[in-house]
This record gives C-alpha cells, structure tokens and sequence, in this order.
C-alpha cells in the first residue's frame, strides 16, 4: 500500500492501486522529517506512525509546523529531508470546503474520479453524510456545515487509506461543530481511515482522537492516548503543553 | 419623464424584487410599474406619430413611424432590407470570429504562463489604450475602404475586451481549488476542463458582451466608408437623398441586432453560469 520515499526531490510515489491496509498495518510512517524555510527550521527530525484506522489528532500552537506536516504528507510540499510513507492519495479536508461552485454536489463528491465512482457512488456518499437526495443542487445553496460535509463525502467517497483533516471545523459555528464531530467519529469507525486531525482545540482532540500528539517547535512533544486520563486531567496536561495556564 | 424612466428601469431590471411588491386591489405594484415602464415609450411613439402627421415635425426632419414602417416593409418585400442586413451581419460575425479567437488565445497563453504575460501583456496593454476609432484614418492607408479594413476594425474593437477578461479570468482562478486539483490527482486536461475554464467563464462572458458592443460600434463606423452593400450603405445612400425616414430604419435596424446579440449573450449566461447566485434566474428575465 505503500512506497518508501526518499528525499529530497521526490513527491510521493506511486502505490499499489486498490489495496487496502490490513488492520495493523501502518496508514503512514514518517521518518526523520526535516522541512526548512530559509533558514528557520519548521520541522525537525520528526518522526510519526499512524495505524490503520487510527484517528490521531495534532495540537500546537500558530506556526509550530503542524500544518507543513499535513502538507508534506498530502504532497503539497516537499520536506527537504528524510522519509515519508503515505499512500498515493491521502485524502485531505481543508480548513474551507473548497467545493467547486460551478459543479453540481454529485460533480463535486466524484471529482476525478467520475467512472470509478459515479453519480450513485457519490449520492451514497451524500447519504452518509445527512445530505440525500441533494446530488443535483449548488454549493451556493448550502450552509456552512453542510458544505463542510460534502468535503467530508468528497474525502470519504473514495474510502482513502489516510485521511487528512486541516482543521476542518474552525470555522463552523460551535453547535455544528459538536454535531460536525458526532458525524466524522460515526464516518471513520465505518470507513478505517488512518486519520491526522490537525487542530489547535483541545475539547475537539479530546472527543475525537485514539491519540493526541502536541507538536512544539518542529518536533512531536508529547503524544499519549487520552484513555489513560480522566478528561478534566487530560485538559489540563494539554493546555499546559500548549503554554497555556489553567486552573 | 425622467422619474418614470427611472421606475421602468427598476421594473424591468434583474432586481426587480427591489420595486415594492404589495398587494393594492389585485394588481400588485410591481405589475403596475411594468405596465407604466411599457406605456411610457408606447405614448412616445403615439406623440411622435400625431406630431409628424399634424406637420409639427417636418418629415425631412423625423419621418412619422408609420411611414417608417412602411419603408421597412417595402424594402423587406423587395429584399434589399435582407441583402444589406447580410452583408453587414457577415462583417461583424468575420471580424468578431477574427477577433475573439485571436483575442481568446492571447488571453488564455498570458493567462496560464507567467513567461507569455511577460512578453506580450504589457505591450497589448499600450495598445489597448489606444481607442480603437483613433485607428480609423490608419486602418484606411494600410487597407484602403475595402471590406478588409471593415472587418479588420471590426476584429480590433473585439479583440481587446475578449483578451482582458479571458486573461484575468484565468489568472483570478482560486490557487486553492488548484491545490485542491493537486490533492485529488486531476491532470492537466481535467483541471482544464473542470476547473480553469468553467472558473473563468463569467469573465469571459463579460468579455464577449464588451466585444459585441464595441463589434458594433466599428460596424457602424467602417460602414460609413465607401462601401455599396450593408445598413451603413442604406443610410449612407438615403443622406444624399434626405431620406430620413430610411435612416431612422438603419438606426432601429442597428438597435434591434445590438439588443439580439445582447439577449444571445444573456442566454449564454443563463446556460454557463447556472451556478453563479448573480445568474442563476437571469433565463426567467431575459427580456
């Protein structure tokens, strides 16, 4: 399912069409990753496993690389050292829907992949997430959330082995962001993505993730599975990590 | 007179959920107003014929409508209307096809390369700063009266519009629907296909709608040279025997094939850019 990677000046390679991982095997692996701008070092020897199916959140604070690490694995930008092993094609969920306006919701979900999947693989995929029977509307016509879920459709429609979210409900309203994050919770158990949630909101790393890692000046800091604590603790440890006081 | 062209105006416009819409003794307002907007030119025409046939109005100076009616009929029976409308349809599609395929090219290489918008925009720039007319007596020494310099003027005033939007509609195209492009695996044809054109097609439009008025206009110039076939013929030809009533014919022959070429570009719209909120109910208002 996947393909060493050595940098630098090399994007992702090819993998193996169709395969999908089995259930312990890794969604990706990240070696020793080092991404400089100029001379500023955004990440730094940075290693990274996410397990099929496991949903991993990314906390840091503004500017601490954890939106170059989504972009390096994505294939949007080149780390200019170390080793990446990603599917071809990880799906990513942007902080904005990106839907193209002049394409119909169906259009819009199988984009790209029109013969593979089709206008009833792309309506499935609307069902899934509350928005049936839409398939023929504009993007003009949605909400904020509902746009966002058909991005979350587009994402899923083609069960990726490794979904991306950058932020995704940041600029959702809270009550939809609550109900944004009953939906993905509900669409991941079925489809076994490895997922990477990256996020700067603790509540939403705390509701969603198996693991949640806290990045800080280019390099994994702190990376437990939130199981082990009580949520108010776990709150706590986080914001602290984050440089943030609680009480 | 005034105000009430301001109301037609309202009425008839795309906006016309603006005018009032409150129901007064089952007429609702906005069925009032488009009544009045309706009335007011159909009373014009009402003055201007009693005012012409009372002799307030010397024919030589503005014929009564009827009797321009008359003259439209007269030259449709015997063909001439049709014959000089081809001739001068025909100038504008060659010199518009011209045109807007050389001024769709320029805008679509500028728009995708960086290297083509360093050689060639800010040139094109300089000439487009030239109005096209200003080119007229230069037009006549390179191609002398012929058809050539007609369609050559009429290629000119499209090409510019046609070029400017195409360009900046390309280059306006959101980097982030491209990233999106990227991450989905699209290629080249298809990013094309789904995302640059119809991400560019209101720009263009409105280019097209820019080229088709200024088609028009150099028509209209190019014909008043020498010329023994088309409209700018009719009216040419009637000036030198104060025949008004011809000319105002030429003049409402030439609005009547601007306000078509307008509603086909409209329609056009209505077709491409369904999606766009601005347009999505314009095929209901074209007039």
């Amino acid at each position: 399912m996947s393909v060493d990677l050595v940098v630098p000046r090399q994007t992702h390679s090819p993998a193996l069409a169709g395969e999908r991982p089995a259930p312990s095997s890794l969604a990706v692996s990240v070696r020793g990753l080092q991404r400089r701008y100029g001379s500023r070092v955004v990440i730094d020897a940075l290693d990274l496993e996410i397990r099929a199916g496991e949903f991993v959140a990314l906390l840091g604070e503004s500017g601490c690389g954890k939106t170059t690490l989504l972009r390096a694995l994505a294939g949007l930008d080149l780390p200019d050292a170390g080793q990446i092993r990603a599917p071809e094609r990880p799906s990513v969920v942007f902080q904005e829907h990106r839907l193209l306006p002049w394409a119909t919701l169906w259009e819009n979900v199988a984009l790209g992949h029109e013969t593979t999947v089709g206008r009833a693989g792309a309506a499935r995929a609307l069902a899934e997430v509350g928005l049936a029977g839409r398939e023929d509307d504009w993007p003009r016509n949605l909400s904020g959330g509902q746009a966002q879920r058909v991005a979350l459709a587009r994402g899923l429609v083609r069960d990726p082995a490794l979904l991306l979210l950058d932020e995704p409900f940041a600029a959702l309203d809270a009550l939809t962001r609550i109900k944004m994050h009953g939906l993905v919770k509900e669409l991941v158990a079925r489809h076994q993505p490895g997922v990477l949630l990256v996020t700067h909101d603790v509540d939403e790393a705390l509701a969603l993730a198996d693991r949640i890692l806290v990045m800080r000046s280019g390099r994994i800091a702190v990376s437990f599975p939130p199981k082990n604590h009580t949520p108010h603790a776990l709150r706590s440890i986080l914001l602290e990590e984050l440089g943030v006081q609680s009480h | 007179m005034i105000i009430r062209d301001h109301m037609a105006d309202i009425t008839d416009s795309r906006n016309s959920h603006i005018a009032l819409t409150g129901l007064s003794r089952g007429v609702s307002k906005g069925t009032l107003y488009k009544w009045i907007s309706w009335l007011v030119p159909a009373l014009i025409l009402v003055l201007w014929q009693l005012a012409a046939r009372t002799g307030l109005i010397a024919p030589q100076v503005l014929p009564a409508p009827s009797s321009v009616a008359t003259t439209a009929f007269d030259l449709a029976r015997n063909g001439d209307l049709f014959v000089h409308l081809g001739v001068s349809l025909l100038r504008a599609a060659t010199g518009f096809v011209i045109g807007a395929t050389i001024g769709l090219a320029l805008g679509i290489l500028v728009g995708f390369s960086p290297f083509a918008l360093a050689l060639f925009d800010r040139s094109i720039q300089m000439v487009r700063a030239i109005p096209f007319l200003a080119m007229l007596p230069l037009v006549i020494v390179w191609f002398g009266v012929g058809e050539i310099a007609k369609i050559f003027l009429v290629a000119l005033a499209v090409l510019f519009p046609v070029y400017i939007n195409t360009m900046l509609g390309i280059r306006q195209i959101d980097p982030k629907l491209m990233e999106l492009a990227k991450v989905i695996g699209l290629d080249r044809v298809a990013v094309v296909r789904r995302i640059i054109l119809p991400g560019a097609m209101p720009s263009i439009l409105t280019g097209v709608r820019y080229a088709l008025a200024h088609a028009w206009l150099a028509l209209v110039i190019a014909e008043t040279l020498a010329t023994t076939k088309g409209i700018g013929f009719l009216a040419m030809d009637a000036r030198e025997f104060l025949q008004t009533n011809v000319i105002v014919l030429t003049i409402i022959v030439y609005a009547i094939i601007g306000v078509v070429a307008d509603t086909s570009v409209r329609l056009l719209e209505a077709r491409f850019l369904s999606w766009h909120a601005n347009y999505a109910n314009r095929s209901i208002n074209v007039r």
